[in-house]
């Protein structure tokens, strides 16, 4: 046999060999990955609109939004994924509103590549519990070191006011386009 | 039998070496420099390197073994495509379990974890090793250099971990009157630590092979 077909044979039968590997990695682990993106969204929709029980996947036009109800089968709010340019990168937010949009009852970051200790300080819980119950009507601010005082700011991360004003950004742009489609 | 018997054990020792060589003397971090590129972003926290670490154990061990084996059928023009296709093959595994296990960890180590592929540790153990030695030696080795990593990964990001955040594998270690160094989570901070590791690596060498001559 020559060389040149021995490398073709054994390129191939090795290329074949992983293939058939990783399909069968891969259809083992696909649902798994798949249940584990579901169950993340659903945690975070129930996270960011407290006394949801139930939820629904609704579209208007091109926007994708959650339709959240309580036990009763009212609707008690709306869950809307939402994402922007942060300092870094993307920023990737679960926003609960009121069913009127006029509230947020909550926000919850899912991903984000900003700096570590500074940016990526939006993902606590301290940044995080300041947007609950602040009011959307006209817009989201936010202030820089000191405590806010109207019921629409919230208090950006120290040092980090570009990942701040990204967050708000991104929340007051998405509740706008859902606001004029809804 | 006295023949038999000294082979054994010089396998015995030279299998040991091969082992223990990753950790100190042929350190792929501390000494040959290699895959600082995943070494320097990742380790922002003492898991992050961990898993990290762990991953390449998994990647390198199972690739040294499948090269090892099949170092001879390969014919040497093909041999770095053949390679890469298998390392590339355990690197898929590693995602996916990570994606389908640890969802988060996977998120934190982002794009390093498909990265492993092109790192030069694990190819520069196959090309200077897995394809040249028994598949007996090629393990050891291949657990010695991926164990001698981690143990650097989870050093260098403990360290970093605990000057930058004040916690150690997330439990919190300094307390509260420690002002968090914020530089050692950034860039700088992963050069200026491993930059102090190689220096007192180096030191601790001087100083030993001083205390030999005596």
């Amino acid at each position: 046999m020559s060389n040149s077909v021995k490398m073709i044979l054994i390129l191939t039968l090795i290329a074949c060999i992983s293939g058939g590997v990783l399909s069968l990695v891969y259809m083992i682990s696909s649902p798994l990955i798949e249940a584990n993106m579901l169950d993340e969204q659903r945690k975070s929709i129930f996270l960011v609109v407290p006394g949801a029980e139930s939820y629904e996947e609704k579209m208007k036009e091109d926007i994708t939004y959650f339709e959240c109800k309580d036990t009763s089968g009212s609707t008690v709010g709306i869950a809307l994924p939402v994402q922007g340019n942060g300092y870094q990168g993307v920023i990737k937010l679960m926003v609960g509103l009121t069913p009127d949009l006029s509230r947020i009852t909550g926000i919850k970051v899912l991903e984000q590549v900003e700096t570590p200790g500074l940016g990526g300080r939006i993902s606590e819980d301290k940044f995080q519990d300041q947007f609950k119950d602040v009011s959307t009507k006209p817009a989201v601010e936010y202030v820089k070191n000191q405590e806010p005082e109207k019921d629409t700011e919230i208090r950006a991360v120290t040092g980090a006011t570009i990942s701040s004003r990204s967050v708000v950004a991104i929340i007051n742009k998405n509740i706008q386009r859902l606001s004029s489609v809804l | 039998m006295a023949k038999i018997d000294r082979g054994d054990t010089n396998a015995k020792r030279r299998g040991f070496s091969e082992f223990a060589k990753g950790f100190w003397k042929e350190n792929p971090i501390l000494v040959m420099l290699l895959g600082l590129c995943p070494t320097l972003a990742v380790t922002t926290s003492a898991i992050n390197g961990l898993t990290m670490g762990l991953a390449v154990v998994f990647v390198l061990t199972g690739s040294s073994l499948i090269i090892s084996v099949i170092r001879n059928i390969v014919p040497k023009q093909v041999r770095i495509p053949t390679f890469i296709v298998i390392i590339a093959t355990f690197v898929t595994m590693v995602d996916l379990f990570l994606k389908a296990f640890f969802l988060d960890l996977s998120k934190a180590l982002g794009p390093f974890i498909p990265l492993i592929v092109v790192n030069c540790i694990i190819l520069g153990r196959a090309e200077a090793f897995a394809s040249k030695n028994k598949v007996w030696f090629s393990l050891l080795d291949a657990l010695g250099v991926s164990f001698g990593f981690t143990v650097t990964l989870v050093v260098l990001g403990g360290i970093r971990e605990l000057l930058g955040m004040r916690t150690f594998f997330g439990m919190n270690v300094l307390g509260e009157g420690f002002e968090p160094w914020i530089v050692m989570l950034l860039p700088p901070g992963a050069f200026i630590t491993l930059g102090f590791m190689l220096g007192a690596k180096n030191l601790i060498d001087i100083r030993m092979k001083e205390r030999k001559r005596g």
